[in-house]
């Protein structure tokens, strides 16, 4: 998808986040301007109105992951779900113990929160995965202590796309009485989530990953059993004491409407997506010296994690500004770390360094890809004629083996 | 991250890239950096027999200020001696790219590859 009005990169970012659909855009204007009311307000057709169109949007959200629609709590987002599931569950159940599992590879927002925790007296494990990204179910086993009181893993990975088994982790979890959280915000629409039969406790959800606004996510609550958390928000008493602050109604329409869109063509979109997907695998690893980050079989098609050996991630992005994508570099971020994903999954410092993160959507088209491929093809091709670790390669120098002046 | 425009020249149209034989008398090479922290240079000069800079070449692995700082250091190179060269600062560097801040270690590398250059032209004709 190119926006030619401000000769815009064509977007390959569709895991940092999604355009909003344009019928859900749609959907969702009127309940700015004229059905403005405020769903808590019970004595007018207003309030009426709004409350009537956050439950059908509550019943989307519940019909898309084969849930009951009260088991679905309203929030501002993926993160602050993350962090309504993982505090306020750990502090319900402390009674059991203090002690928090989870993956190394999480996003930001699970891990500080589990952080937090930590600062409040829990103990915590972050398990390393394995070279492609998953977890090994043994290991987490014998991570397990009596006082485990809750387990937090992702679905979808945000940088590599693996899909992890949470139905065997979270069999496990029920047979040692833990709590399961699962941060699904990069699965709702690539991968079928059916909570009658997984064995989850608690499903982060995000609007903006599955073209709906940003600004609004829902947290799934299970109701058999009952699954109780601490509210992190106090106020008003909406969404069952859970989580109090007025609703968005607008966002929340929007977030519906995409999830409503998302079932009904997921599975169409995923075999296009798979294709595509196909065709820049092809394409790019046809390219020398290319590593793909994170398990091949067991990931979403909409997403590649390519090491481009002997350039640096951040020289790559700048040369290949026709396109908008992200890299596991250093020099991309704030900190100077390469990003800790890849170096959970025991990837060299180099080879994190020059990562792309290839994101694509329902709006990416062959023609897209067919760029990228050719972009890629020449601008590594310059950027390894600069690159003084590719002429070494060439002439048979073992990197490994070269004492660098470290600074 | 928002560059210069002689960052982006630099990057889009680097000067001096290559490398000449590192064994020749007249050659002196200087590697800095490592590929763990995300940026290698290799800074060659080349002495004519007055005793001047008349040629330099580089290779970089390494972020966009890297490569401009490496680049824009062949030019200076050229037409110094080797005290001149020595003298160059990562200061000059980055003010002349105008780096943002944390992007001065790329021109304090490039000082240090010019420095590391130097010396092994220096132990050669020793």
């Amino acid at each position: 998808m190119k926006n030619k009005l401000y000769d815009m990169p064509i977007y390959m970012d569709y895991s940092a986040t999604t355009p909003v659909d344009p019928r859900v855009a749609e959907k969702m204007i009127p309940y700015i301007t004229e059905d403005f009311g405020n769903p808590a307000s019970r004595s007018h057709p207003y309030g009426w109105t709004a409350e009537k169109a956050v439950e059908n949007a509550r019943k989307e959200i519940a019909l898309l992951v084969n849930a009951d629609p009260r088991e679905i709590v309203w929030t501002s987002g993926a993160t602050e779900s993350n962090n309504l599931a993982i505090k306020g569950a750990s502090n319900f159940y402390s009674k059991k113990g203090k002690h928090i599992i989870t993956l190394a590879t999480e996003h930001k927002a699970v891990i500080d929160a589990v952080r937090e925790c930590e600062r409040n007296g829990y103990e915590a494990t972050y398990m390393e995965p394995e070279p492609n990204g998953l977890l090994d179910i043994e290991k987490f086993k014998s991570t397990i202590r009596p006082d485990t009181v809750l387990v937090s893993v992702m679905l979808v990975n945000n940088e590599i796309g693996v899909i992890q088994d949470i139905t065997a982790i979270g069999n496990i979890c029920r047979e040692n009485n833990i709590i399961f959280h699962v941060d699904a915000a990069q699965a709702t629409g690539k991968v079928k989530i059916d909570l009658e039969t997984l064995p989850v406790d608690l499903m982060s959800f995000s609007a903006h990953k599955t073209y709906g606004p940003k600004g609004v996510g829902a947290l799934y609550v299970r109701r058999k059993p009952r699954i109780r958390i601490e509210p992190q928000m106090h106020g008003g008493g909406h969404e069952r004491g859970m989580r109090s602050g007025t609703l968005a109604t607008h966002q929340i329409v929007g977030m519906g409407e995409a999830f409503r869109i998302a079932r009904e063509e997921m599975d169409e979109e995923n075999n296009r997506i798979k294709n595509l997907q196909a065709k820049l695998l092809k394409g790019l690893t046809e390219i020398e010296e290319t590593y793909i980050n994170g398990d091949l079989e067991k990931r979403v098609p909409h997403n590649l994690n390519i090491s481009f050996n002997y350039v640096e991630g951040e020289s790559l992005i700048m040369a290949i500004k026709g396109i908008a994508v992200s890299s596991g570099s250093a020099c991309t971020s704030a900190s100077l770390e390469p990003s800790y994903v890849l170096r959970a999954l025991g990837r060299s410092d180099e080879l994190a360094h020059s990562s792309i993160r290839f994101s694509i959507g329902r709006f990416t088209t062959e023609s897209d890809v067919e760029f990228t491929i050719a972009l890629l093809k020449e601008k590594i091709d310059k950027l390894r004629e600069l690159s003084p670790l590719w002429e070494m390669f060439k002439d048979g120098v073992d990197l490994e083996k070269v004492e660098w002046a470290e600074h | 991250m928002a560059y210069s425009d002689k960052v982006l020249d630099h990057y889009e149209n680097p000067r001096n890239v290559g490398s000449f034989n590192k064994d020749d008398s007249n050659v002196g090479t200087g590697m800095v950096g490592a590929p763990a922290c995300g940026d290698v240079m290799k800074l060659q000069i080349k002495m004519g027999n007055d005793g001047i800079i008349e040629d330099a070449k580089f290779k970089t692995y390494g972020c966009g200020s890297a490569i401009a700082s490496s680049s824009l250091v062949t030019e200076w190179l050229k037409g110094k001696s080797l005290d001149q060269a020595s003298e160059i600062k990562n200061s000059a560097i980055a003010e002349e790219l105008a780096l943002p801040p944390v992007k001065i270690h790329c021109s304090v590398l490039a000082e240090d590859a010019i420095k590391a250059a130097v010396e092994d032209l220096k132990t050669k004709q020793k």
